[in-house]
């Protein structure tokens, strides 16, 4: 097992949107890269301020989408060509504008439920526990403050020189946090 | 906790704007939309309110206990009228619950602010409408025990379902509806959970607004992905509230019935869902502003948007019905002549005049802001939309069937007293949902509004 770490990092607050998005550009400049920001509502621009450019949602919502689409039109289309084919009405067994309606709701639902497990996939959740909340105060970063973190584990972290670093990027304060 | 300053002071806050009132942090609007659930506990006229919820509830229990008992023939539904109130009630809620899903998704890809305070609830009132409107296709079945037969499976029987039919494509759609809107609801409601779980003080409450947050911690990363994953969501629900109530339409259309054989008829039920759905959000936002005091959040200026949407889409509505009747004699096909003069002069014309009357006449007060920005007014207007929307429906599927080709065919509706119970007991589901939903679940999202203090303060700081 890997020896675990006293500390899983430092976490700076801030009280303000703009000033969390400033400290997250210059410790992005600073070279730290498993750094993360939390806020109480999204922020434009923080991802990338933190080195994060863009997310695979897209692709995974797309593919979805298109597996509903061939899902849907195939689950019309085979039981009326080939599984159970049965003359209704003198309309041609392969009647494909008739499968439309529910091709098209299917491939909306799959790529909305890609969607929606997507997302929490990319972001690992559900996470029931995360190092984070041992820090008392982060409870208000679902409120009104503004956090950085800087992880132990980054090849720059240096307890004494990163606690420095913090700082000079003006918080309200800068805490441990325990892992 | 002992030793923190102040709660708000040094963040930011907002001078308001025409739709958010001045004076608001995040603090300040957390505290408020969070301390409804948490720490107010419930008033005398909640629970009055609730009561009267529940009991309607227990009616639709009962009602329900005896047409399972019973059959579908203690309803007044007969040849030739053989969907009455089952179907009209249907086809009303499902039009309710429309105009949540344009607020939340529509006006966000338009960025819309003011739907911001409103887009909860209405995603609530849709989840709830739709819910009472799964009820009566099952019920109308009549043996809705077997109401998997409608779904497609490799079963020992061979068959599969008619998939050429609107009225299978009807399943699919309106139980895709169902599900996205519940995604969307869900995902939307994530960071205010864990507003709520890192704001409860007590235990139980923790952990159960805790497991349904999901271990949400407002990280930056995860806050991109949630804002990808809500405006796709966003674009997919658009065009899925407008094929719900096209399908919807397609089950008359696709007949041959006079007055229902028509092209018209997509756009105009899908017009008429969002004019009814509107009326209903109004219905909720007025009480919801006065009895909990959210004036700030639910300004006169949502009021106004609201009405105007609603003489938009009534207005919409009111073309369709002066092309229906002028299309019936401009065609010249004789049934379709006979149809609209037997729904304006026939036994059920007293529905087509009071329809006209409450649907098309009264909401024409719309126009004028004073009634718009009068809560009292809109509020009151907004029972005559529903009730004209009712009508509506009523008419088309009843004046449609009771006279058809052949008047020997011909035969009258009377709804029963237990139509009325199951339609009645309806209510009583969906003001129980509601209720249970202002009680245990933020009904403003939090975490939009904390963003609307920023957007109004950055605003206001430029002027």
């Amino acid at each position: 097992m890997i020896q675990r770490q006293s500390t899983y990092g430092l976490m700076a607050e801030f009280l303000s949107a703009e000033e969390l998005l400033e400290a997250s550009k210059r410790t992005n400049e600073a070279g730290y890269q498993k750094v993360d920001a939390f806020s109480p509502f999204p922020i434009e621009g923080l991802a990338e301020a933190i080195g994060f450019e863009r997310t695979r949602l897209p692709i995974i919502v797309f593919c979805g989408g298109l597996l509903g689409c061939c899902g849907g039109f195939f689950l019309q289309w085979w039981p009326n060509v080939i599984g159970y084919p049965m003359n209704i009405g003198g309309k041609p067994l392969d009647s494909w504008p008739a499968f439309i309606p529910i091709t098209f709701e299917l491939t909306i639902l799959f790529a909305s439920l890609s969607a929606t497990f997507g997302m929490l996939a990319l972001n690992l959740l559900p996470a029931p526990y995360h190092p984070v909340f041992n820090l008392e105060r982060f409870a208000l970063a679902t409120k009104d403050r503004f956090f950085l973190l800087i992880e132990a584990e980054d090849p720059k972290f240096d307890p004494e020189q990163t606690r420095q670093f913090l700082k000079e990027l003006n918080p309200r304060e800068v805490s441990e946090v325990e892992s | 906790m002992a030793g923190r300053e102040p709660e708000n002071v040094g963040t930011l806050v907002s001078p308001g704007s025409e739709v958010l009132g001045p004076g608001h942090s995040y603090g300040s609007v957390t505290d408020k939309i969070s301390s409804i659930v948490l720490t107010r506990g419930i008033g005398n006229k909640y629970k009055i309110g609730f009561a009267m919820a529940v009991m309607l509830l227990l009616l639709l229990n009962f009602g329900i206990t005896v047409l399972l008992a019973e059959g579908v023939g203690i309803w007044g539904i007969n040849i030739p009228v053989g969907w009455g109130f089952a179907i009209t009630n249907f086809v009303w809620w499902i039009g309710i619950g429309h105009a949540g899903t344009l607020i939340s998704a529509f006006l966000l890809l338009m960025r819309q602010k003011w739907r911001t305070s409103i887009n909860r609830f209405a995603e609530a009132m849709t989840l709830f409408a739709v819910a009472c409107a799964g009820t009566f296709p099952l019920l109308h079945m009549g043996r809705p025990w077997l109401f998997y037969w409608l779904l497609p499976y490799p079963d020992t029987m061979g068959v599969w379902p008619q998939f050429r039919s609107p009225l299978v494509w009807d399943v699919f759609a309106v139980s895709t509806y169902a599900s996205v809107s519940l995604l969307f609801w869900y995902v939307g409601l994530i960071p205010d959970l864990a507003t709520l779980r890192d704001r409860a003080t007590k235990n139980f409450k923790k952990v159960i607004y805790g497991v349904f947050a999901l271990g949400w911690r407002g990280s930056a990363r995860h806050w991109k992905r949630y804002e990808m994953a809500g405006l796709l969501l966003a674009g997919l629900a658009t065009p899925l509230v407008v094929s719900v109530h096209t399908v919807v339409s397609f089950d008359f259309t696709a007949a041959i019935v006079p007055g229902w054989h028509s092209t018209i008829f997509p756009p105009y039920f899908v017009a008429g869902a969002i004019y009814s759905g509107f009326a209903m959000v109004v219905a909720l936002a007025v009480p919801l502003r006065k009895y909990y005091g959210l004036e700030d959040f639910l300004t006169i200026r949502h009021l106004d948007n609201m009405g105007k949407m609603m003489l938009a889409t009534g207005m919409i509505v009111a073309y369709s019905y002066v092309m229906e009747t002028f299309m019936a004699f401009y065609s010249g096909n004789k049934f379709d002549i006979f149809m609209i003069m037997n729904r304006m002069t026939g036994p059920y014309a007293l529905v087509y005049w009071s329809l006209i009357a409450v649907n098309l006449v009264i909401p024409q007060l719309l126009w004028s802001s004073r009634v718009r920005r009068n809560p009292l007014y809109l509020f009151l207007l907004s029972f005559s939309v529903q009730t004209g929307m009712w009508l509506e429906r009523y008419m088309i599927i009843v004046s449609s069937l009771n006279r058809d080709f052949i008047p020997s065919s011909w035969g009258m509706y009377y709804p029963t007293r237990w139509d009325w119970i199951i339609f009645v007991g309806t209510i009583g589901l969906f003001f129980t949902l509601f209720y249970l939903f202002i009680r245990f679940l933020p009904m403003i999202s939090i975490f939009e509004m904390r963003e609307l203090v920023h957007k109004t303060a950055e605003e206001g700081g430029h002027k």
